[in-house]
């Protein structure tokens, strides 16, 4: 073994390494989604709570009740703007939890929303709010069951946060996960990638960039449907959101011990994503998307996959974009566009914080 | 896209490609600087190193504006954004960057008003906007940022903002090269220019590197295309026995430079006497002060600084990476005690810096990696 090799395989042992956290304060990077996040919640929140269905750290519990396999979950959200092309905060809301139990195989049924608003908050913006968190657990299906609502002192919150809980019923007889993942299998995305992320980052207003782009917010559970529905060689599907899509694919390949290879040309990613990308030294595959997901399956159901989310509105776009191999474990690297290869590593800090 | 996507172009890459192994002597191996930081993030980013034959090795230069700050000069700024009033505009690359006392995030986690911004005008938008707030901003970069940081005081005078400052760390590209040549570690056979650096002050500066040190030196552009060209450039030059600076990046870089930039960074900064970089130590002349004249704008004027010189933590090697003598590999602690989400030292934390680049894109093995991908 070379020493640069040495010096790379010492580094592998140190990344899985459990951290440990030092800090003091929480800073804007535990907020992240990344390794920082991560060493908060294994040791604050996993130390304190841990149990069997919290400890795989999924986006949901999945759990058997009187012979029925329920998942749940949780997310809150933080967005700013309130509003912005594409939706809302409460479409945001509604939709990440609905997909969040989606991806798990489940059909989502019922959520809980908790509302926090700021002193002085138009309550013509919280209708707009709800209106659009109705419309948008109408569209996906689900009802909102039951809620909450707290006001802070003015200069205390920022307008409004959302909590959303769901709760979802496993119908499929399926098994999901990155365990399932197996080399030779296909990476697929449900369509161009970045757009909600970029959206948020344009709305802000702080950039001085305009694009005709719009959120890209939906529930995810008709898609999949459909999916399930071609083929029942699906091995892993997780929706896209904080850190992108190079951020799960890290899970994936970290959690399977696999390999994750990824074609730069074939990743969808609309013109004006790129552009804005280009000008702001940010990689769409860090980018946050709200209705895109990432779809692992068997590597000769990949076509059948692809063609069934493309007849789907929400699949428009869908690509195989990479396939699972067995070396080098637990890394995703890429082809890029200009030939040569490089690692897609977790990303440290977010480019863009409150983006959900 | 147009305009990036002709220079990413794999065929065009290619076709280089074998020029480039065939201006290569057999039994040479040749060893390029690039300066710039930009262009190692480049070279990372798209696997370029790919394309190069066994015997071509490119080095990281100091060109990383991130890297080359000292932990003295972070943690004035903290001291500065801890005042009373105080609003601290930066780049966010520098949020992360250790000091003595932590980093501008810790800071702000402390109850500092530290902000990102992405350009002065915007941090003058600021205090514009916060009328009973200090507005500073982290002035950071070479000559390539060094122009905007002079036109925001320049407009922030015109309009009379009476709170706004910039926390001058501006440094310059010569010195630096200088140092790099003057330092008995390193043999290179040639520069890969920097080519934002040179859109600014044009390729005449750097006629002592062929005059006084006998390399050639060819101003880039930043896609990778433009450095494989450049490459290319450096080893016809070589192979002509010619030592030359040449203009690659033509597209951006005039001959002459930028003279209205240079007349503003001139019309409000000054040189220096000497200024401290981070791993190099201290070098007279590299750096850029605000004038007399706009002190109502300097932060150094305005807020009494500690200025202590913090030293490097020992563990740390940056002074080496920025320099080339060592690759972030060879760092002691690289990857180890030193990673993007607890960095020792700069150059893990700036996306220019070099071990950050090979960090996060480029950290395995090139054979592995091939086999990896073409099995």
């Amino acid at each position: 073994m070379s020493t640069e090799q040495q010096v790379l395989h010492r580094i592998e042992k140190v990344r899985r390494r459990k951290a440990r956290l030092t800090d003091e304060r929480i800073t804007m990077a535990h907020g992240a989604g990344g390794k920082a996040t991560q060493t908060l919640i294994d040791a604050v929140f996993l130390e304190a709570f841990r149990n069997p269905l919290l400890e795989p750290l999924a986006d949901q519990a999945v759990f058997g009740v009187n012979g029925t396999r329920l998942a749940f979950t949780t997310d809150s959200y933080v967005v700013s703007p309130l509003f912005f092309p594409g939706g809302t905060i409460g479409d945001l809301a509604v939709n990440g939890t609905v997909n969040d139990l989606s991806v798990s195989g489940a059909r989502p049924l019922y959520l809980s929303a908790g509302f926090i608003l700021e002193e002085g908050f138009p309550v013509e913006d919280l209708r707009r709010i709800v209106a659009s968190t109705a419309a948008a657990a109408t569209a996906a299906g689900v009802a909102i069951a039951t809620g909450d609502t707290k006001v802070v002192q003015r200069g205390k919150g920022d307008g409004c946060y959302i909590n959303t809980a769901g709760v979802g019923v496993i119908e499929r007889d399926v098994a999901l996960g990155a365990t399932q993942v197996r080399a030779g299998d296909a990476v697929i995305v449900s369509g161009p990638i970045g757009d909600h992320g970029v959206t948020i980052m344009l709305a802000r207003g702080e950039l001085d960039i305009v694009a005709d782009l719009a959120s890209d917010t939906a529930p995810l559970t008709g898609l999949i449907d459909r999916l399930f529905d071609a083929t029942p060689s699906v091995r892993c599907l997780r929706d896209a959101t904080r850190g992108g899509v190079a951020t799960i694919l890290n899970e994936i390949a970290r959690a399977s011990s696999l390999a994750v290879v990824l074609d730069e040309r074939a990743v969808p990613v609309r013109r004006q994503v790129r552009g804005a990308c280009e000008i702001l030294g940010i990689d769409p595959l860090y980018v946050a998307c709200e209705g895109r997901m990432v779809a692992i399956v068997d590597g000769a159901a990949a076509d059948t996959a692809v063609r069934a989310l493309a007849s789907h509105p929400l699949g428009q776009g869908a690509a195989i974009i990479g396939t699972v191999r067995d070396d080098p474990p637990g890394l995703v690297l890429l082809k890029t566009q200009f030939g040569g290869t490089r690692i897609v590593d977790v990303l440290v800090g977010d480019p863009l914080p409150r983006i959900c | 896209m147009r305009f990036v996507d002709e220079f990413r172009d794999p065929e065009m890459a290619r076709a280089l490609a074998g020029r480039i192994a065939g201006l290569c002597e057999p039994g040479r191996h040749y060893k390029f600087m690039e300066v710039c930081g930009g262009h190692t993030h480049t070279i990372y980013k798209h696997g370029l190193e790919d394309y190069l034959p066994a015997n071509v090795t490119l080095v990281h230069g100091p060109g990383c504006p991130v890297c080359v700050i000292p932990m003295g000069r972070v943690d004035d700024a903290i001291h500065i954004a801890e005042q009373p009033d105080v609003i601290l505009t930066s780049f966010g690359d520098m949020m992360r960057v250790p000091g003595g006392g932590g980093s501008f995030f810790d800071s702000s986690a402390r109850g500092a008003d530290i902000r990102m911004v992405y350009s002065p005008l915007d941090a003058l938008k600021i205090a514009r906007q916060n009328p009973g707030k200090r507005v500073v901003f982290m002035a950071i970069g070479f000559e390539t940022t060094a122009p905007s940081t002079a036109l925001t005081v320049l407009r922030a005078a015109a309009e009379g903002i009476r709170n706004f400052s910039i926390f001058c760390n501006h440094v310059t590209i010569i010195p630096a090269i200088k140092a790099i040549l003057d330092s008995p570690d390193l043999r290179l056979d040639g520069f890969i220019g920097p080519g934002h650096v040179s859109t600014v002050i044009g390729c005449r500066p750097y006629a002592f590197i062929t005059r006084d040190f006998d390399k050639p030196l060819v101003v880039a552009g930043f896609e990778p295309l433009d450095i494989l060209q450049s490459i290319y450039m450096l080893l016809t030059q070589l192979a002509q026995g010619r030592a030359e600076v040449e203009n690659q990046y033509t597209r951006a870089v005039p001959w002459d430079g930028n003279a209205r930039a240079l007349e503003a960074i001139n019309e409000v900064m000054e040189l220096r006497p000497y200024f401290e970089w981070r791993g190099l130590g201290f070098i007279s002349h590299s750096a850029l002060k605000v004038r007399p004249g706009y002190a109502a704008y300097d932060a150094e004027a305005i807020f009494a600084t500690p200025g202590v010189r913090v030293a490097d933590p020992k563990a740390c090697q940056c002074g080496e990476v920025l320099k080339g003598v060592l690759k972030p590999w060879e760092c002691k602690v690289f990857g180890t005690a030193c990673t993007p989400e607890t960095p020792i030292g700069t150059c893990m934390v700036s996306s220019e810096g070099a071990c950050a680049a090979y960090y996060n894109f480029g950290r395995f093995t090139r054979a592995r990696v091939r086999e990896a991908a073409h099995p």
